[in-house]
Parts: C-alpha cells; sequence; structure tokens
C-alpha cells in the first residue's frame, strides 16, 4: 500500500513539476527566440552574400532530463508502440535552447549570423532518459577590405 | 590558430593540408551529483550540472584539438565536428576532430 502510494505520489508530483516547469521553459525559449530573430542561423556551408568575414566556432548545449511522469508514460507507450510524445517535447526543447544559446555566444562576439550549423543529439547514461543536445556553427562578423591582415593566422 | 567547422576560408587559400587532428575528454561529475540529477529526474527539468560538465569537456578537448594542430605546425583547422557518447553512468567522452591545414591569404 505504502509503495503504490509513494508511485502515486511520485507521479502527481512529477506530473505538475514537469508540466510548470516545460511551460517555464517554453515561454523562455519564445521570448528569446523572437530577441535573436535578426541573427540568423543557418545551415549552408557559404555565407548568403561573399565578403570578408571573422569567424569563430560557436556551441551551445544543454542537457535536459525527463520527469517521472514522462518517464512513465513513455514506458506504457512503449509496450504497445506509437508516437512518444512526452519525449518529443523534451527533445524539441533542448534543440532549441541550445539553437539559443548559439546565437547568445554569437551575439556576445558580434557576430551578424551563424553558418554551416549543425545538431549533435546524445543520450547521457544516468539511469533515466536524459539526453544532451549541442548545437555547433561558424559564426560570421563582417570585415571591411581594409582590414585582410587581420584575419591572417598568428 | 582558427577552428572552424567550415570547410574552406573565407579570404584564404588553403596551402598544404597536414592530416586529421583530434582532441578527446572524458570526465564524470562527482556522486554527489549524480544523486541530485537522480533527485531532478523525479520533476524533470535542465540538469545544470551535466551541461556544466560537458561545456567544461568540450573546452578541454578543443584546446587538445588546438595543441595538437599547433604541434605540426597547422595555422587552422576546417571542418571541426563534435562527438559524445556516454561510456558509462554519469561520464561522457567528448571526442572533437578536424583538419589540420596551412593557408594563407589571398591576394597578399
Amino acid at each position: 500500500m505504502f509503495d503504490f502510494g509513494l508511485f502515486a505520489a511520485l507521479l502527481v508530483l512529477g506530473y505538475s513539476c514537469g508540466r510548470i516547469a516545460e511551460r517555464r521553459h517554453y515561454q523562455s525559449i519564445r521570448k528569446r527566440e523572437s530577441e535573436l530573430a535578426d541573427l540568423p542561423a543557418i545551415a549552408t556551408k557559404f555565407p548568403p552574400r561573399a565578403g570578408l568575414y571573422q569567424q569563430q566556432l560557436v556551441c551551445g548545449s544543454v542537457v535536459i532530463g525527463s520527469d517521472y511522469f514522462k518517464s512513465f508514460m513513455a514506458g506504457l507507450v512503449n509496450l504497445f508502440g506509437g508516437r512518444v510524445r512526452a519525449f518529443e517535447s523534451l527533445l524539441d526543447r533542448g534543440r532549441r535552447e541550445s539553437l539559443l544559446r548559439l546565437k547568445e555566444q554569437a551575439g556576445t562576439v558580434g557576430a551578424s549570423m551563424v553558418i554551416n550549423v549543425k545538431y549533435e543529439t546524445s543520450s547521457i547514461a544516468a539511469g533515466v532518459t536524459t539526453i544532451e543536445v549541442l548545437a555547433y556553427g561558424t559564426a560570421l562578423t563582417p570585415l571591411g577590405d581594409s582590414t585582410v591582415q587581420q584575419v591572417l593566422p598568428d | 590558430m582558427i577552428i572552424t567547422n567550415l570547410e574552406y576560408l573565407p579570404g584564404m587559400t588553403i596551402t598544404a593540408h597536414l592530416g586529421l587532428v583530434q582532441g578527446s575528454s572524458v570526465r564524470s561529475k562527482h556522486a554527489g551529483r549524480d544523486f541530485m540529477a537522480g533527485i531532478k529526474s523525479i520533476f524533470g527539468g535542465e540538469l545544470l550540472g551535466y551541461t556544466e560538465l560537458l561545456h567544461e569537456s568540450r573546452e578541454e578537448a578543443v584546446e587538445r584539438l588546438t595543441l595538437q594542430a599547433q604541434s605540426i605546425g597547422a595555422d587552422a583547422v576546417l571542418n571541426v565536428r563534435f562527438s559524445t557518447s556516454g561510456i558509462a553512468a554519469g561520464a561522457a567522452e567528448i571526442f572533437v576532430y578536424g583538419s589540420a591545414v596551412s593557408v594563407s591569404a589571398d591576394g597578399v
């Protein structure tokens, strides 16, 4: 009886805390996405306009864990097969958050765009579903032609 | 030293390929962190300890990549890629690799 009570309590706790955390996170993601909308991050290898740029490797990463309720639901869906919605939102949050962190880093170095963006996802074994999402790319800062000497390597 | 994930360098010409360079780092957090991550798995949300851990090891891996590139006299490392694998509970390996090249600026 105690076991079942504990299980139910964990489910309720996981559901409520997980939902609040997820809603807050999405709010913050949407807010920052609109703030950083003028700093494009694209997947092409070449900049849209040819020119001289100062470049720097930038990355953003985040580790997000699932909550008890989501893990339970995923286990349930696993029996029958099908869409695991609980984890879809987890991965979506991870991807968007890591791209935002990448853009934030690009913003601090004064870049005007990030090109060749790649994602890397891995699940780090910590007993439960814990995912790490890394986004990395090349931040480009436009340079005038007169500054060509400065981009020479040491 | 230029570290980039592009396959070319804008405004520069590659004069020599010096081969693949790599850097890796395996790290884990102390048991306290793992315990806290376990607690966090009830509530969900970001695991700051692990974000920090992977960020640190990535920096270290890039540093090692840079050192190796410097030791063979490269000017830049192109087409850099990251890869992560969880090798044990609470430990992760970060691997970073790329092509070391010598470059010269166009028209100089």
